[in-house]
């Protein structure tokens, strides 16, 4: 961690001309499909008056980049960056460069939907990559809705929502949950969960599918809990751990909290490098691990569909890619490379659909396929979520994952899952 | 501010002040700005509604309230309350395994309706609700502090505490309150949508004329002899009480008004954003409403309004122009305002520009008065 | 709930939750020991309290880095330098602050909050600027993490020991300032009576500034402090601020014996329901109390009895 961590971040904001390098990369990564503009006359693909001239079309980026969230986010709009310098690097979609307005939802719900309404109705954008929370993805899931926009949504979320606006890049909650606790329950011969999350939907949703799972196992569940968005104490709730000695502490605990809890679990004397109590997390990402400290975490499981250090040749040019772009001090996370996928998806839908007519990109979603993506290869399913497989990581010092365990085939996303609810 | 003997409701310069602002509103901004943007000044709009119930409290009472985000939150949640029950029809909500309630309970085990949710089925009972619910909150709140005369510092800092007390309420019983993503997806009111353009052109104006009642009400009482005690105990507190007045029940009385203002606020606020959210509620938008109330200038129900509009423009502008480092203009912003404009716009505008007007007019007119009437500082 | 367990280990379990409320302790008191000084002291509502101590556990990272850059061999030892830091340079800025923006706002207490509120916004968008929107990860040295195994079931986290005894330490040395020197009797003479201190002699301006700074440079110790048990990033700051104030009126302003007293009744009360409900009713009960307290007894616990 000291090693990763030890280069000043300042070196983060620097690099961004890096189009060259990029390029080449990417030239040789994605098969070119050198389609031109002329062949696409822009009153045939776009007829319902998107922001989209001969040469360039418009997207917006909607996160937050101040306030809370920005934490979490940052990565994300570095990923959507990145994946849309590639793209007009190859000539960009159907023969136009790809141009983005970016917006600040400055970790505000509201200001998300004012946003939101702002590059659908004012701007024109032909799509939006954003939101991270699902409060922001309700808040402006109305409004695309009603303008009738697009949204790559990133983030592993609770399900219970299929949009026809929204395209889900992230997991939703069973594709997480079912196949790590399977595995736990398997390799670690665990019997006994102790449930914990911050307070709001994703973990308690989460949570209860979970339990649900865990019950239909026949294990058990010996406690579960909750605490405030931001909560730095969790002292008591080491303690109760401790009395009740579960063999699996399942913890969704997120922001700031994150790193206070797992320092204090760390001080209190649980050792997740042992046999048991087995830590499973759902929510820290590379991303997190660099607030927490590898040596804070390390021994701990995580179950995500990425890890920056899976092994496939896309993965290593995404990597490679990144960091030239954003720094060599950058992680990579979850949720950053389901934001990668986005601006991909897309352009493939596009370019399936021969037009950036909302209603026809929206035809062309489902089943469109990326083996390109850094996580292997994934596949847009009918209801607007991905196949992916589920892998789960064991933190390391240095701050990175060792992946120890992925489903075999992709798993089917299923955002209303039957017998869960 | 110094009580002549018997005004009238206005004089000729507050007329000319309201008759401006009312030209902005509904004239000049709906001329000017096209659905979208005019939507998003509807929404300043609806601060404008607790600044001004600020001006009173804090500015004429000097009670300062880091809470009023809580009152703006609840009439909000009640209007929100309502128009979720009529989104939610059997119908609508055909796939959850209850069909009938709010999504989030569907998705949280909660197979029927609570009872205090049920008179939200009913308009006229959800108006009432959306005044009374944060009254009677703002009614306890203000009876156990101003009955032992608790004041200044240590009431702003109360009213901060129970806006986190009530953040942190909402978002934990999300069951029944839609936990932090707030009540969304709000359609109809009395099948009426209000998502259309053209709906929202007539809640843009059914808030200018609801903001301009308010503005009227906060004007007669700021010329009230209310008023007055109200600037009197301000200064002097004590003194006001010697002299035989309640001054608890005074106080009380501007809190519950201020209470009722932000609600009214909140609720338009849902109908125009179509949610209704827990970021609301908290310690960050109460005390910004504060600033916005500061900007415009403590003292004046108009100045509130321009402020309002003035720092929401500023935010958006700067957040749209500069997404990375806007914070910096804002918090600049704020501490100009009190370090070099204590009186916000309203001193400005009476400071500068009002001597110069009225030097010019008086040019013209050949009257060699140039001492303008100058409010009194505070 | 306790049915299943023995008598020795429901003995640890209560040893080591009243040791989590002694933590709790002594988190409040650092938190709130600095605002208790200006606001207390001063009346200066401090919004960007929190921002001057997320200031104090930048400095932490940035002395990490160095010493783990170029002096390796002495890193287990970098976090008394690194909090000697945080202080001078969080005071620093204070006094800074002070000079600039506070001392114009004395009569006017209320804009205070404003300004200072103006101030936090800046504050957090400098922190972003500079260190990146993430957290940073601060590497503490290894001696002060883990636990000290009392008897087989009772273990002590060594960070909390070292949160302890900082706070005593602080508590003591504000102690012996406030009380036992000139600067102490000159700033308690100008709480309570501002004219007649600077009608004897007493350079008030001087006194508010160096007030103000070690208020402020308490708060940067805390922060430093706290990077052993939470994260560092530009908002977290904000996570502190209702806790904070409550701590310090509910003690009384004025008084720091009392702010003492308060972050002792609130962290007890708090990590006993928390040991008994789930964490948020909890807070929300925790902070009723208190509230409801203050409602009854608005001058909180102790009060400096002053004639008006």
């Amino acid at each position: 961690m000291t090693k990763s961590n030890g280069n000043s971040p300042k070196s983060t904001v620097s690099r961004r001309a890096v189009l060259a390098g990029g390029a080449a990369l990417s030239a040789s990564l994605f098969l070119p499909k050198n389609l031109r503009a002329q062949d696409y006359p822009t009153a045939a693909v776009n007829t319902t008056g998107l922001a989209v001239t001969d040469d360039t079309v418009t997207v917006g980026i909607l996160h937050s980049v101040t306030g809370t969230m920005a934490i979490s986010e940052t990565g994300s709009v570095q990923a959507e960056k990145l994946a849309i310098e590639q793209i007009n690097a190859q000539g960009g979609v159907l023969g136009r460069k790809i141009e983005f307005i970016q917006e600040d939802g400055a970790s505000d719900w509201p200001t998300f939907a004012e946003k939101a309404k702002k590059l659908l109705v004012n701007d024109k954008v032909a799509s939006v990559m954003g939101c991270w929370t699902s409060a922001s993805r309700k808040a402006v899931l109305p409004v695309f809705e009603q303008y009738n926009g697009m949204l790559y949504y990133p983030t592993f979320y609770e399900g219970l929502e299929q949009s026809p606006n929204v395209i889900y890049t992230g997991q939703e909650a069973t594709q997480q949950i079912i196949a790590g606790i399977d595995w736990v329950t398997k390799e670690k011969g665990a019997k006994s969960f102790y449930l914990l999350g911050s307070d709001y939907i994703w973990p308690r949703t989460s949570n209860k599918i979970a339990r649900k799972h865990i019950e239909k196992l026949g294990l058990k569940v010996v406690g579960e809990e909750y605490y405030p968005l931001g909560h730095t104490q969790f002292n008591s709730v080491i303690n109760k751990i401790k009395l009740k000695k579960p063999d699996v502490i399942y913890a969704i605990v997120v922001g700031g909290s994150n790193v206070a809890f797992y320092k204090q679990l760390k001080a209190a004397g649980i050792d997740m490098t042992k046999e048991k109590p087995v830590l499973l997390t759902i929510s820290v990402t590379e991303d997190e691990i660099r607030g927490i400290g590898g040596e804070n975490i390390e021994g701990a499981y995580a179950c995500m569909k990425y890890f920056q250090s899976l092994e496939n040749p896309n993965n290593a040019d995404f990597v490679a890619a990144f960091k030239e772009m954003w720094g060599d001090d950058m992680v990579i996370g979850d949720v950053t490379q389901a934001a990668y996928l986005g601006p991909w998806l897309w352009k493939a839908a596009v370019e399936k659909a021969g037009s950036f007519d909302v209603d026809k990109v929206r035809e062309a979603s489902p089943d469109i396929e990326l083996p390109t993506a850094p996580e292997g290869y994934v596949k847009v399913h009918p209801n607007h979520h991905l196949w992916s497989k589920t892998r789960v990581g064991k933190a390391m010092a240095d701050g990175q994952y060792e992946v120890v365990f992925e489903t075999a085939d992709l798993v089917e996303p299923d955002p209303f899952p039957e017998g869960y609810q | 501010m110094t009580p002549t003997k018997k005004t009238a409701f206005l004089t000729p310069k507050e007329m000319i002040g309201f008759a401006i602002l009312a030209a902005l509103i509904f004239v000049v901004l709906p001329l000017a700005l096209d659905t979208f943007r005019l939507n998003l000044f509807g929404k300043y709009l609806t601060y404008a509604f607790v600044a001004v119930g600020l001006v009173l409290c804090w500015g004429a009472g000097g009670i300062l309230s880091l809470g009023q985000g809580v009152f703006f939150g609840l009439g909000g949640y009640c209007m929100a309350m309502f128009l979720k029950l009529e989104a939610s029809t059997p119908e609508n909500t055909a796939i959850q395994s209850t069909p009938g309630i709010p999504d989030f309970m569907d998705w949280n085990q909660i197979t029927a309706l609570p009872w205090w949710w049920e008179p939200f089925h009913s308009f006229g009972l959800t108006l009432i609700a959306i005044i009374a619910v944060p009254v009677v909150f703002a009614f306890i709140i203000a009876f156990a502090m101003f009955r032992r005369r608790v004041g200044g510092v240590y009431f702003a800092i109360i009213t901060q505490a129970i806006a986190a007390i009530l953040t942190i309420l909402i978002i934990g019983q999300q069951g029944f309150t839609g936990g932090v993503n707030g009540i969304t997806d709000l359609r109809t009111l009395h099948g009426w949508d209000i998502r259309t353009d053209e709906a929202k052109n007539i809640l843009y104006f059914v808030n200018g004329i609801l903001l301009f009642a308010v503005l009227f009400a906060a004007h007669y009482v700021r010329k009230s002899k209310l008023g007055r005690l109200l600037i009197a105990m301000r200064d002097q507190e004590d003194r006001v009480r010697f002299s035989g007045y309640d001054v608890a029940s005074f106080k009380i009385f501007v809190f519950c008004l201020g209470a009722a203002f932000s609600a009214i606020g909140g609720a338009m606020f849902t109908l125009q954003v179509g949610f209704m959210s827990p970021t609301l509620v908290g310690i960050v938008p109460s005390i910004e409403m504060v600033i916005f109330c500061a900007v415009g200038g403590r003292l004046s129900i108009i100045g509130a309004v321009y402020g309002t509009l003035l720092v929401n423009f500023a935010k958006t502008t700067f957040s749209e122009s500069f997404p990375e480092v806007w914070l910096l203009g804002l918090g600049a912003l704020f501490i100009a305002v009190v370090m070099a404009f204590p009186r916000g716009l309203a001193g400005i505008w009476a400071d500068w520009v009002e001597p110069r007007l009225s030097s010019l007019f008086s040019r013209k007119t050949g009257d060699d008065s140039t001492a303008a009437p100058k409010t009194p500082a505070e | 709930m306790f049915a299943d367990y023995s008598m020795g280990e429901l003995t640890a379990i209560f040893a080591m939750q009243g040791f989590a409320g002694l933590i709790l302790f002594s988190v409040f008191v650092l938190m709130a020991l600095g605002l208790a000084i200006i606001f207390g002291q001063m009346g200066v509502i401090n919004m960007a309290h929190g921002e001057f101590m997320i200031l104090g556990a930048y400095v932490t990272y940035l002395v990490s880095n160095v010493f783990s850059d170029y002096l390796p061999f002495l890193f287990s030892i970098y976090f008394f330098v690194a909090m000697a830091l945080a202080f001078v340079v969080t005071g620093a800025l204070g006094m800074f602050v002070e000079w600039a923006m506070i001392r114009h706002l004395y009569k006017r207490p209320l804009d205070t909050l404003l300004a200072t509120w103006g101030l936090s916004l800046i504050l957090q968008q400098i922190y972003r600027s500079v260190f990146g929107a993430r957290e940073v990860g601060v590497t503490i040295p290894e001696w002060m993490m883990g636990s000290l195994p009392l008897t087989d079931m009772i273990e002590v986290p060594i960070n909390g020991m070292f949160v302890m005894v900082l706070a005593v330490g602080i508590s003591i040395a504000i102690y012996v300032l406030m009380f036992r020197s000139t600067w102490g009797k000159q700033v308690r003479a100008i709480n309570q009576n501002r004219i007649m201190a600077g009608a004897v002699g007493i350079n008030t301006e001087w006194t508010d500034r160096l007030t103000f700074g070690i208020g402020c440079g308490v708060a940067g110790v805390a922060g430093s402090a706290f990077t052993m048990i939470g994260s560092t990033g530009p908002t977290a700051g904000q996570l502190y601020i209702v806790d904070t104030f409550l701590v310090v009126v509910f003690g009384g302003a004025g008084s720091l014996l009392g702010t003492i007293a308060s972050a002792f009744s609130i962290s007890q009360a708090q990590s006993i329901l928390e040991f008994f409900l789930s964490g948020s009713m909890a807070k929300v009960l925790t902070l009723l109390t208190v509230v409801g307290i203050l409602m009854l007894r608005p001058q909180g616990l102790f009060a400096l009895k002053l004639r008006k």
